[in-house]
């Protein structure tokens, strides 16, 4: 019961802040995809992995004030971001969630922009194909966004530093 | 003639209570229809246990895919000779359009849960796989499996393809609010489909609206917004998902403990153990879990067979409005309730929230999350919808949520202990919750 709710709450009170839903989006999505117990559905959409589930779970969390979302303006868009409550970080303490340390992987994360994370999450997506595969999977779902070879390549470290991440607190 | 070209010599109708008829004309959706993995579609409801709420919900998804198979080919009428279309790619979105649900097992949701599947990757297991669907998509030519695979995946090369069966205006949801309204017999869900298909216009990447039609997809819009809220997420249908979901919780919870079924149920054991290999899934279907859980009623387990009981008889959990913040010490104390008055809080108590259905609302994706509705503009520019529409930025603003907590009223009643069964009612309806239960 409501497990899945409690385990985004804890991602909130590590990461203190995030700052857009689409950042939101595919910090969970990686964050999955280094074996973290998040249980949320993602599908491949026009930008990527998206989970709705997600989505209306962080809805839901707001409604319930349990983190907080503010709409930034950012000159030509509007960018939400969210925050950790005092009722949210209560809330998380009643739960035995047993949840690996992922508190490096969020630095990782938060240090990078939505960009660069859509572009890891999309070659997270396509992680059962060989890398020369991967690449062209990534040029053809996003000509648009034209990634270069040195954001490929620097996506490719990125993963990698993540693994050896994970690799060290499961050690820990 | 190649196969892909191939026309039957008279066109094929099947008669449809949504869209009348839908035609067939090509060789190679004639043939797809025929297959085993697609006639297995008609043994699946199209919308699991709101055939409990909504009587006349037991619809399939074969009517389904035949439904958007139908509306692609009309939306695929319209873009003939339109700058942006690609008519090469016509077979393709209708073979897509046809085989996108191919993948759904019976009661998918909960199965999905319990037993850690996808029904998504099952589509694509068995388009790409050694199937007869996969047989007849590579005679076609070879390597076109996969495309369509791509395609029902949203990693196709040609997004205008992909949107008109993904998209938050697709062939998907326009068949299925209207089939499922009528279906339920619900006065909402209705929308001018024939106004929407004459205003949909190709892109590059997606398909868009004419602004002219701006006020047909507010309709749709609030269709969708009201069939949420009315069939979709009824508390009674979710109280069914409830113990549909807690009977193959048990069963496999029985099965990893080493329990004797009567009858070993041979169609669960690879879903028991997380193997599935697709021809177990597939002929996994309705009729063949409607089977077990007549069975199951007769188990010397009496959680299993309460719970088969209850479903197969309708005798429904029921439920309060549950708030996770202000009541989650309550909710521990009621665990602990339960247990004392002798009812498996793991299989008798659950919080059902509205994230855990697998519907969704219009989102205008103002940070580039999801692709929205687009309005083209007379001069040209693309505007999203909820910009324009008071309506639909209304509905799309501040979301409602919910939270219920769902429970057997009837064995709580017959529970003899007065102060456990005092103090849970006074949990789950308030103070002076006995008068208010009884």
């Amino acid at each position: 019961m409501l497990n899945n709710h409690a385990r985004l709450v804890h991602f909130f009170s590590v990461a203190k802040q995030v700052g857009g839903r689409k950042k939101l989006q595919k910090m969970i999505y990686i964050l999955q995809k280094c074996q973290m117990p998040f249980a949320e559905k993602f599908e491949f959409h026009f930008y990527g992995p998206y989970s709705e589930e997600l989505t209306l779970r962080v809805e839901e969390l707001c409604n319930l004030h349990l983190i907080t979302e503010n709409k930034e303006d950012k000159g030509n868009y509007f960018r939400y971001n969210y925050e950790i409550t005092p009722e949210g970080i209560g809330f998380v303490e009643q739960f035995d969630l047993d949840m690996p340390d992922f508190s490096q992987h969020v630095e990782l994360l938060q240090a990078k922009s939505s960009r660069f994370l859509e572009l890891v999450s999309t070659m997270c997506y396509f992680d059962t194909l060989a890398r020369h595969e991967v690449e062209a999977k990534v040029h053809t779902v996003k000509p648009k966004q034209k990634y270069t070879d040195e954001e490929i390549a620097e996506a490719w470290d990125f993963i990698d530093m993540l693994q050896k991440g994970l690799a060290v607190s499961a050690q820990s | 003639m190649a196969y892909k070209d191939e026309q039957l010599h008279e066109e094929k109708v099947f008669k449809d209570p949504v869209h009348r008829y839908v035609h067939v004309r090509d060789r190679v959706i004639w043939d797809l229809i025929a297959t085993p993995e697609f006639q297995r579609l008609r043994r699946i409801k199209q919308l699991g246990t709101t055939y409990l709420t909504f009587h006349g919900a037991e619809h399939s998804r074969f009517n389904h895919s035949l439904g958007v198979y139908e509306i692609v080919r009309r939306i695929l009428f319209n873009f003939e000779d339109r700058p942006n279309w690609d008519e090469s790619e016509r077979l393709l979105s209708l073979c897509a359009a046809l085989l996108h649900d191919l993948g759904h097992g019976p009661f998918s949701h909960s199965f999905e849960k319990i037993f850690n599947l996808d029904h998504e990757a099952f589509t694509q297991k068995i388009i790409t796989g050694d199937t007869y669907v996969n047989r007849i998509l590579e005679r076609v030519e070879p390597g076109f499996s996969q495309k369509v695979a791509d395609v029902i995946a949203k990693t196709y090369e040609n997004k205008l393809v992909v949107s008109l069966i993904s998209s938050q205006i697709d062939a998907d949801r326009m068949d299925y609010l209207q089939r499922d309204a009528y279906y339920t017999g619900v006065s909402y869900g209705h929308f001018d489909m024939e106004r929407i298909l004459r205003v949909m216009r190709p892109t590059d990447d997606q398909v868009v609206i004419k602004q002219s039609g701006m006020h047909a997809v507010e309709d749709y819009i609030m269709s969708r917004y009201q069939m949420y809220w009315q069939v979709y997420f009824h508390p009674v249908t979710r109280s069914a998902e409830v113990i549909l979901t807690k009977i193959l919780h048990r069963a496999k919870d029985l099965y990893k403990e080493g329990y004797a079924f009567r009858l070993e149920p041979q169609h669960f054991i690879t879903f028991f153990e997380e193997k599935v290999a697709l021809e177990d899934y597939l002929r996994l279907d309705e009729s063949i879990v409607y089977y077990y859980f007549q069975l199951w009623q007769e188990e010397e387990d009496a959680i299993l067979s309460d719970l088969c009981e209850r479903f197969m008889n309708r005798r429904l959990f029921k439920y309060v409005e549950f708030n996770p913040l202000l009541q989650i010490q309550e909710w521990m104390e009621l665990h602990g309730l339960f247990q004392k008055a002798g009812i498996d809080p793991v299989y008798y108590l659950e919080v059902d929230s509205s994230s855990d259905l697998p519907y969704d609302f219009y989102r205008p994706g103002e940070e580039g999350e999801r692709l929205p509705i687009h309005l083209l503009l007379p001069g040209g520019e693309l505007k999203e919808l909820s910009r324009n529409s008071d309506i639909v930025e209304a509905i799309s603003g501040k979301r409602r949520t919910d939270h219920k907590l769902y429970f057997p009223a009837d064995t709580l009643a017959a529970c003899t202990d007065d102060e456990i069964k005092h103090r849970i009612y006074e949990i789950l309806y308030g103070q002076g919750g006995k008068t208010h239960a009884e």
